[in-house]
């Protein structure tokens, strides 16, 4: 059984177990642009909550992606590495950024559910 | 006042369409105290020809290599540049242009930068270059910079053979970025060991070729084993035109290539401003600083080009940039390019034989004069000798009769007493045989 | 209707000089040297560099048609907000040439070149007595440059006194180049907003002042073109703090000869040649960014410098030479000296009253521009601005046409567009400089241009067309996003089918 996170910097994280799954949500690719370029954590690096994981481009900018959670990287997705026009096709889905073995779950607790993160963007506009 | 189209009756009009009395209103928000009521101490304006004759009267009380024969290198050297050059650097269109960043009325600009990529990645032989930096030096400083980030080691090592300007430098430019750097002592003899200095825990090393003294190297084996140790090579190249006869740093195996623009197209001009060129690996393109030029296509499907991979630029990433480069060196790399238009393949590679065949004649006959002694075996178109006594003493005399004689090392290395004799002397196709016989009569007479 | 050969009229679609090759044909003509024994120490280059070979007519052929594809203050009206583009004064690029000037080597002996030193040192003399500060660092290659410059010589201040401070206050509205340099130096940066006005919020900045913080800068006029009206207020809170401020004098066109700089607490200010001083901006450089410093700093200045005492002019090259504690050096050589000649004569020619009409009629255009456009266009803040007004698109609010669109359109007009989205406190940002150089009859002919298409654009049908634009330019929009996917940086051979 999964369930999936959002953090107000327009991360998603979805959670299987331990491991969770992030990306950036689709009202960050929107506000991107024609994605060109992104750099993933290499697998091993361990990343606190709200620290730089990634970088993602686009033509006018290049923003941060932060990872939601502690823990270690297990695993990034070349996929998007190939092909960055993939995260503005499917953010939410097959363009993955990378997966966290989480070390401290009770983190999950400050997240926003669907719900409240499409409200939160929502008040942003 | 010839540069300021407004005539009084505009004011009046403009200022009763913004609703003011006075231009003074305008200034409303500077504080009393910082407001100067009246003129500055300096001169009112002059006409053009008051403004050229002040100047003039600067210039003429230069002694320079327009009037008597020069033989200074030490990193700026005089080449020939032809005429056309100018003339189409002169053009409004290049000359009073912004940066490119509407590309569709800056396609002159873009398709240039776009063809001198190519020509410094062709002559360093490299893969892919930027569309120049500030200078050399400052070059030299980014080039560190981007193998600590690539390798993600903070040491880096500078050759004793690099000029003292890159290496003063990039110790300043990147004091408080958390890197170490060391710069061996100056090498006139070219047997500092830098094989032996390698550790898996250096960025990377900084070579020159020809090195600061003039000596040619070949770099293969240090490439190589920097290489093993994934150390990256950044081979620095104060002469350009020397690419056009001795094997290029990539084909030693570079990762980084520097070069100093400044000899072709640009001119000596007091040493600035000059054109730093830049080149490296495709695979480290994104760690590349300064701006690129890509092409692509328009809505017509038409081959164009732009500026590209800004991201990484600091209007767009600030404080995350991979420098602060703002602007590049842009009429500069525009005039270096036509220079090696106008040469290309044949020009460039008989230009540096002239200069070589140049420097060789020089040697020869400079070697020939009692009590001075070459110290290079293999050299481009500068070499270094030691003169008895100070060679710094030698050129005021040189200079007192009208010889321009070569940049003593002690200038460059004013706490060095070892380097007090020894002297740099340059030769290019601008070196006519009379100023080589000028050069060597003087010496005998004086040493 | 197209034409055989792609070119239209005039504007001729030029190849690459890598595709126009003529294998033996250069544009010069060496008299190659007689049989000689080389001294390359084996090192000479085997097989060919890949440069194509090309007469001399074919070159110029090939650059003059380049350049009839680029825009120009030369050609048309170029209001870039923050970029100062104003004429480059021929006479400029006479002086810059005299031989006298642009044949002396850097390293000759100092008593043959004391014709540059002296130019140098008048040079350093007019930024002084303009700004009212008593020292001034040339040797800066561009405005960053002295951004490094200025906040090099304020971290070694700091360390002299034994203090340790690592923070740098800057504004949300500075250009990204503020925090650019900041980090260079080692510093953290930490943001202060701007407030409804325009301006920096004082309070905001104050409540960040600490023992920490080593300097904020501010760039004044500010990137929104409005004076800081609380700058002694920010001086004072920021010395009281222990700290330095650092002015970024990118918009010093605005109050050259208007404003003592000294009397402003200002501690460091880098100073545009090639945008105040009229150097040309050549397609992006060179340029030159010296930095005028308060007598707290001027001991930190880097080498190398002039000094001019009863023997002369000298240059103080190394830091063991100087009677002060020089941070270092910050580029090769002697620092952008073909730059400052054609600053000077600038200079010269302006004189200390043209350069206060400069920064008057700078200012008035601005405003006059203002005027003209903020029923029509949305302003941004209340008030007059300084030398540039700033627009955002609330204007263009449910017309279906971005900034970035209206810019495309304005360069069917004829005008190079003013710049967009910056500073970024403010959306789709529009900032617009004419500078002083402009007559009243270009800017009323630009406002036509922008009111017409602002009527059109909110006429809510026209977004196709604006998306459309530009038509009339050698180029139409050029696809950027291919650009940084694949990117081609570089002329290939193509290999053989």
């Amino acid at each position: 059984m999964s369930k999936t996170y959002f953090t107000s910097e327009h991360e998603w994280i979805k959670v299987e177990g331990d491991v969770g799954t992030v990306g950036i949500t689709d009202h960050a690719q929107g506000a991107l642009g024609d994605v060109v370029f992104v750099e993933l954590p290499p697998v091993g690096k361990q990343v606190s909550k709200g620290g730089d994981a990634a970088v993602v481009e686009s033509v006018k900018a290049a923003s941060d992606v932060y990872s939601p959670v502690s823990g270690e990287v297990v695993g990034a997705n070349d996929a998007i590495v190939d092909q960055p026009a993939l995260v503005n096709d499917s953010p939410e889905d097959g363009a993955w950024f990378f997966k966290v073995k989480l070390s401290n779950t009770s983190e999950l607790d400050g997240l926003m559910d669907r719900a409240a993160y499409d409200a939160f963007v929502a008040g942003q506009s | 006042m010839r540069y300021l189209p407004l005539t009084a009756a505009d004011r009046r009009s403009m200022l009763d369409a913004i609703g003011v009395k006075s231009v003074d209103d305008l200034y409303r928000d500077v504080p009393q105290a910082a407001r100067r009521e009246g003129l500055v101490d300096l001169p009112l304006h002059a006409s053009e020809m008051e403004v050229e004759r002040r100047v003039a009267r600067l210039a003429a009380k230069n002694l320079t290599a327009a009037t008597a024969p020069m033989f200074c290198g030490a990193g700026v050297y005089r080449h020939h540049v032809p005429a056309a050059v100018d003339a189409m650097i002169q053009r409004g269109e290049f000359l009073t242009s912004y940066t490119p960043y509407q590309p569709e009325v800056a396609q002159g600009t873009l398709q240039y930068l776009f063809e001198f990529q190519t020509q410094v990645a062709l002559i360093t032989g490299m893969e892919v270059a930027n569309a120049s930096l500030y200078d050399a030096a400052t070059a030299t400083a980014e080039a560190i910079a981007m193998a600590a980030r690539v390798t993600r080691r903070t040491r880096a090592l500078i050759s004793g053979g690099v000029h003292p300007h890159y290496s003063e430098t990039a110790e300043t430019s990147l004091r408080y970025t958390g890197l170490e750097i060391e710069t061996l002592a100056p090498d006139p003899l070219g047997t500092e060991d830098l094989l032996g200095r390698l550790s898996s825990d250096l960025a990377c090393v900084v070579v020159q070729n020809p090195s600061f003294f003039g000596r040619l190297n070949d770099l293969k084996l240090l490439a190589a084993s920097c290489q093993e140790m994934g150390i990256l090579l950044a081979v620095v190249v104060t002469e350009p035109v020397s690419l056009g006869l001795v094997a290029s740093p990539g084909e030693m195996g570079a990762d980084i290539v520097v070069v100093e623009g400044q000899s072709l197209g640009i001119g000596l001009n007091f040493g600035g401003p000059g054109l730093g060129l830049f080149a490296t690996r495709d695979k480290f393109l994104r760690q590349m600083p300064g701006r690129l030029t890509g092409q692509t296509v328009d809505q017509d499907g038409k081959r164009g080009w732009v500026l590209t991979l800004s991201t990484r630029e600091q209007h767009i990433r600030r404080e995350k940039a991979t420098s602060n480069i703002c602007t590049n060196s842009g009429l500069c790399a525009l005039a270096f390019s036509i220079h090696m238009t106008m040469l290309g393949e044949t020009g460039f590679t008989a230009l540096a034989e002239v200069n070589h065949a140049r420097a060789v004649a020089l040697a020869n006959k400079v070697g020939a004069v009692k009590g001075i002694k070459v110290l290079n075996d293999a050299f481009f178109n500068e070499f270094a000798v030691t003169v008895p006594g100070s060679a710094a003493e030698l050129v005021e005399k040189l200079a007192a009769k009208g010889i321009l004689g070569g940049v003593p090392a002690s200038r460059l290395y004013p706490t060095w007493p070892e380097l007090d004799n020894v002297l740099l002397l340059a030769a290019t196709e601008t070196n006519s045989d009379e100023d080589l016989d000028a050069l060597v009569s003087a010496l005998k007479e004086l040493v | 209707m197209s034409t055989i050969s792609g070119n239209k009229g005039p504007l001729i679609e030029e190849p690459l000089i890598f595709e126009q090759s003529t294998p033996g044909r250069c544009g010069v003509d060496w008299e190659m040297p007689e049989a000689y024994e080389d001294r390359l120490g084996g090192l000479r280059k085997k097989g060919a560099i890949g440069l194509p070979d090309i007469a001399e007519p074919t070159v110029i052929r090939h650059y003059t048609r380049l350049s009839q594809k680029n825009v120009g203050i030369d050609t048309v009206f170029y209001p870039l907000g923050s970029c100062t583009m104003k004429y480059n004064p021929r006479l400029n690029e006479k002086t810059a040439r005299l031989p006298g000037l642009s044949q002396a080597h850097p390293f000759q002996p100092v008593s043959t070149v004391q014709g540059a030193l002296e130019l140098m040192d008048q040079c350093a003399h007019w930024l002084k007595v303009l700004t009212g500060m008593p020292a001034v660092a040339m040797s800066p290659a561009a405005g960053a440059h002295g951004e490094f410059c200025g906040l090099m010589a304020i971290r070694a201040a700091i360390e002299a006194r034994g203090e340790k401070r690592l923070k740098i206050l800057v504004p949300e509205s500075a250009h990204g180049t503020n925090p650019a340099s900041a980090a260079i130096c080692g510093f953290s940066v930490e943001s202060i907003p701007a407030n409804d006005r325009g301006r920096v919020d004082l309070a905001a900045l104050k409540a960040k002042l600490g023992p920490d913080v080593a300097a904020v800068m501010v760039t004044n006029p500010n990137t929104c073109g409005l004076f800081e009206d609380e700058v002694l207020e920010i001086a004072d809170a920021v010395h009281a703090a222990g700290g330095y401020f650092y002015c970024d004098g990118a918009n010093y066109n605005a109050i050259v000869g208007r404003v003592r700089i000294a009397d402003l607490g200002v501690d460091a200010m880098h100073i545009n040649l090639h945008k105040t001083f009229s150097t040309p901006h050549g397609g992006g450089g060179p340029g030159a960014g010296p930095t005028v410093l308060s007598e707290a700093l001027a001991p930190f200045a880097p080498v190398p410098y002039v000094v001019h005492d009863e023997a002369g002019f000298r240059l103080i090259e190394h830091a063991h030479q100087s009677e002060g504690k020089p941070c270092g050096r910050l580029k090769g050589f002697h620092g952008q000296f073909g730059v400052m000649v054609r600053a000077l004569s600038y200079m010269m020619a302006l004189g200390a009253d043209g350069l206060r009409q400069c920064a008057e009629d700078a200012v008035l255009n601005a405003n006059y521009l203002l005027a003209q456009l903020k029923d029509e266009l949305t302003p941004s803040f209340e008030g007059p601005c300084m030398h540039e007004a700033l627009f955002d698109d609330r204007f263009l609010k449910d017309s279906g046409v971005t900034t970035l669109d209206f810019a495309k359109a304005l360069i069917d007009e004829g005008f190079h567009p003013m710049t967009m989205y910056f500073p970024l406190v403010v959306h789709g940002a529009l900032l617009m400089e004419p500078t002083e150089t402009e007559s009243k009859a270009t800017l009323d002919k630009f406002v036509a241009s922008v009111k017409g298409l602002a009527r059109r654009a909110k006429q809510g049908n026209a977004a196709d067309d604006f998306k459309a634009a530009p038509i009339y330019a050698p180029r139409r929009r050029l696809d950027e996003t291919a650009a940084a996917r694949s990117p081609v940086l570089r002329w290939k051979e193509q290999a053989a089918e």
